[in-house]
């Protein structure tokens, strides 16, 4: 404890108020995309999130530069919506596929912010420096061809995100300048980000972070404790 | 050829002599340049293949992923507690920064607020990662044009900083102090009054720096309208930070977009500077460790009593949502974009890292400079491989 401390004021309650900026967005955007606009998601005062279709990809990034003002690239990358067959979470000690057991049951794919139909997403964010605002956009990625137009016309930043999508998810760009691996090896086979690769580290040796409720110091007697408890 | 324009002539024209010039007059031929993977200007293993004409660059293509550590996968086998100690690896001068804007998407999403001595805390140590890390480009940014002794003084001073981190958190260089809902400890005693000093002390680097670095004629000459990033450009490509402040964009997240920081209890100022060249660049950051400075000691004035960690339960399970939180951290602005399912792990975390947007400006930038201002302009770029590979 400092010797400044001095005792705080209570924190102001706001009431959250009807988001009416990140509205007028949504407005104007339903307004220029029409149909191509198929999900969206309005959390007052925190975030924008739309859902467009494949299709309208690149032209929703052109319309959000030019005639909504988001001149800012803020990233690009994808989602794998399908649950990992290894059973990949802390409650398993190893991948499932490891120890000779049957695969996990097929579970069913759920989506997030905006919904979703396919496998695959793409999502990127752009800003507003100078209303300071932000927006992400969401689009799906047809199963049968994995391919969304590139950003790199209307954001030249996409380029190298857009990479490391192609790289870790498999997913191409249409018409991308110069689509090539940007972290890994140029030999390297399979998409290492989609859910269904492997996580070579887990097939070594069981994580030993499992989470479990540790007992506390001095619950339980320690076994080796015997001798060090000498003075 | 009848619709061939004047102007459309005359630049034919000219884009002829040039090549004459260049093919017959000099007799050049084009020559490949690597740069690195190991090289003392890049802080860290990355490689730069340049084409060169002569001493001009004609193309330049970073080649990364020397450091690629994964992890964005690895985060989806981390429980969230377990995350932290990941992504403090990300940016290794500035640790504690990368860790506050991942647990303030965590918090968003389990809407828990850290009280607010712990948002005083976060903050002061926040902006002291931002000195840490800004301390030592500043003396490193003199190595790359020649002058060693800055960087002396840079690592000198920044161990007071860094002392002051080990005495809260204990760990010099990854902290691993934030926590979901507040921080892990509470500030040791004494440690306001001596922190009051060392921000002091780094007033006093800041100043020795601007006479010795940028009221130097050699470094002014070599930064003075070199790598001039057009303020367009720079928001095309995603640049963060001091390098779209130095092209006058006037955007700093920790005022615009406040999320669980207290910058609006301070009073502050963002700097910028019109001229977009290297010099600019290095400039705002040395104005901004200043303001860091301040920004601090008005934060270690006005800390408010209280506990430093939020009722949150014993094992975080993250409901389901998603949740973006970007920070400005000392490379620029840093987010992470988290996907929850309702599962002790995340089930996807973006992490959007300064350094990365940063540096895909240079294949356009470096085209056209001369071979020794490829370090300046990296230089002043300042990235971090960690934050770049990830």
């Amino acid at each position: 404890m400092s010797s400044t401390d001095t005792p705080t004021e209570e924190a102001v309650e706001e009431v959250p108020a009807p988001d009416t900026t990140r509205e007028a967005m949504l407005e104007q955007l339903t307004g220029e995309l029409g149909g191509a606009l198929v999900g969206s998601h309005l959390e007052p005062g925190i975030d924008l999130t739309i859902r467009v279709t494949a299709d309208a990809w690149a032209t929703t990034a052109a319309f959000l530069k030019t005639g909504m003002g988001f001149g800012y690239f803020n990233f690009l990358s994808a989602i794998d919506w399908k649950p990992s067959p290894f059973g990949r979470d802390m409650d398993s000690q190893v991948d499932i596929a490891l120890d000779g057991t049957e695969p996990k049951e097929p579970e069913e794919m759920t989506w997030g912010l905006a919904g979703g139909e396919t496998r695959f997403q793409v999502f990127a964010r752009v800003n507003d420096v100078v209303k300071h605002r932000g927006i992400t956009i969401k689009a799906d990625v047809p199963d049968d061809s994995l391919t969304v137009p590139t950003w790199v016309g209307t954001y030249a930043g996409a380029n190298w995100h857009e990479r490391e999508a192609w790289e870790m998810f498999g997913i191409t760009f249409a018409e991308h300048p110069g689509l090539r691996h940007i972290y890994l090896p140029g030999e390297f086979e399979g998409n290492p980000m989609r859910k269904d690769y492997p996580l070579l580290a887990r097939r070594v040796k069981p994580w030993p972070g499992i989470v479990d409720v540790e007992a506390m110091p001095g619950d339980d007697d320690d076994e080796d404790d015997g001798e060090s408890s000498d003075s | 050829m009848t619709d061939v324009t004047d102007r459309q002539q005359l630049n034919y024209i000219a884009a002829q002599a040039a090549d004459a010039r260049v093919n017959l007059e000099l007799e050049t031929e084009g020559m490949t340049l690597n740069i690195g993977p190991q090289h003392p200007a890049t802080h860290g293993t990355l490689r730069i293949v340049a084409k060169l004409d002569g001493e001009q660059v004609i193309a330049a293509d970073p080649v990364m992923g020397y450091m690629h550590r994964g992890y964005e996968k690895l985060t989806e086998v981390r429980t969230y507690p377990q995350v932290t100690t990941l992504i403090n690896r990300i940016d290794w001068l500035g640790s504690f920064a990368n860790e506050v804007p991942f647990i303030l998407a965590a918090e968003q999403l389990m809407e828990v607020e850290a009280p607010p001595r712990a948002q005083w805390i976060r903050t002061i140590l926040f902006e002291m990662s931002r000195i840490a890390n800004v301390v030592l480009f500043l003396g490193d940014v003199a190595v790359q044009v020649g002058a060693v002794t800055p960087a002396f003084f840079a690592f000198r001073d920044r161990e007071h900083i860094l002392n002051q981190i080990e005495a809260v958190t204990g760990g010099r260089f990854h902290p691993n102090f934030d926590r979901i809902g507040g921080l892990k400890d509470d500030l040791p005693a004494g440690w306001v009054a001596e922190t009051k000093l060392v921000m002091k002390k780094m007033r006093r680097f800041c100043d020795e720096i601007e006479t010795l670095v940028f009221g130097n004629e050699i470094f002014e000459a070599r930064t003075r309208g070199i790598g001039v990033i057009p303020a367009d450009i720079g928001l095309q490509y995603g640049l963060s930070g001091a390098n779209i402040r130095g092209s006058g964009v006037d955007w700093d997240v920790r005022r615009d977009q406040p999320c669980g920081l207290v910058y609006d209890q301070v009073d502050w100022k963002v700097w910028t500077h019109p001229d977009g060249d290297s010099f600019s660049r290095c400039w705002v950051r040395l104005q901004e460790t200043r303001e860091a400075t301040k920004i601090v000691d008005q934060l270690l004035d006005t800390i408010p009593a209280g506990p430093v960690m939020a009722k949150v339960p014993r094992i975080i399970k993250v409901p389901a949502g998603e949740a973006f939180v970007e920070t400005e951290n000392p490379l620029g602005v840093m987010g992470y974009y988290v996907i929850s399912k309702g599962d002790l792990v995340p089930y996807r975390v973006k992490i959007r890292s300064a350094s990365f947007n940063n540096m895909s400006i240079t294949p356009w930038l470096l085209k056209g400079v001369y071979v020794p201002d490829i370090i300046t302009i990296l230089a002043s770029l300042y990235f971090i491989l960690g934050d770049i590979d990830r």
